[in-house]
């Protein structure tokens, strides 16, 4: 599939930079004129994920977040989130909702947010290496009433 | 300021704004416990209609508020969720422990 636009940033793993990347994310899927509830979507998702990575990857320092985010051909984004933290040791047990391994207030539904809001997920991740989330939502064409 | 506290009698509304995400969500949750300690309410009330964005760290908030108040038997109400958080709400199944309007 064809790439129409790109864009990638790295930023430290500080709760603060949480709204910083949903808000780049929003600004570059802007692009493909979504809706409220598509742009909400790919903000939450995104939300989780990074979420993750300052919560789970990088328990016991601040590390480095990678984002990747594409427009392919046929109205489709891309977002890749990637950490070089701590790793998921059983990536399936981790996707079921209500999984967490921190007590306190976590939800464990930060996976199932991922999957029901978005249209692909894919997770890989290395034990001592890091974990990289790739996910795609398809932007349904604008049917324009009147020209 | 992201939460306001009204009391009237023995229910405690907890008016939310801004965005919660897990940067946000530990300062609010001080300061519903806090009210909630404080004033032993028969009902809390969390209004969410000033609230832009929220992600699974506001189920978390709304989750733990539920376990403390079960402790005293006081009941939840949740009020003024956007599409965007009745969503996540719903994802959840948060109307199994709250009431949603
Ligand atoms: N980037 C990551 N690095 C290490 N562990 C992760 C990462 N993302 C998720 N996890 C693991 O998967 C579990 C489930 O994640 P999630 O569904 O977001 O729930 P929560 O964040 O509420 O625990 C986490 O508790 C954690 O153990
Ligand atoms: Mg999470």
């Amino acid at each position: 599939m064809q790439t129409i636009n790109k864009f990638s940033m790295n930023f430290l793993a500080r709760s603060s930079n949480e709204g910083f990347a949903r808000a780049c994310i929003a600004a570059f899927a802007a692009g493909l004129d979504p809706t409220l509830e598509e742009l909400n979507d790919i903000k939450t998702a995104v939300s989780e994920a990074v979420t993750n990575c300052i919560v789970h990857a990088y328990a016991e320092k601040i590390g480095k977040v990678y984002i990747m985010a594409e427009i392919l051909e046929g109205g489709i984004i891309k977002i890749k989130i990637r950490d070089n933290g701590c790793g998921i040791e059983n990536v399936d047990m981790a996707m079921q909702p209500l999984f967490t391994t921190v007590g306190g207030e976590r939800a464990g539904l930060g996976f199932a947010v991922m999957q029901s809001f978005m249209d692909g997920i894919r997770v890989t991740s290395k034990v001592g290496r890091g974990t990289t989330v790739t996910m795609l939502k398809k932007i349904s064409p604008r049917i324009t009433v009147n020209g | 300021m992201a939460v306001e506290i009204t009391v009237k009698g023995e229910v405690v509304t907890a008016y939310l704004a801004g965005e919660i995400d897990h940067h946000s969500a530990a300062g609010m949750r001080e300061k519903i416990d806090s009210a909630v300690d404080s004033n032993m309410p028969s009902l809390l009330v969390l209004d969410f209609g000033g609230v832009s964005f929220m992600d699974s760290s506001g189920i978390g908030l709304v989750m733990g508020r539920y376990r403390n108040l079960q402790k005293t038997g006081a009941s939840l109400h949740i009020t003024g969720a956007s599409p965007q958080i009745a969503k996540i709400m719903q994802l959840a199944g948060m109307n199994r422990l709250a009431k949603i309007n």
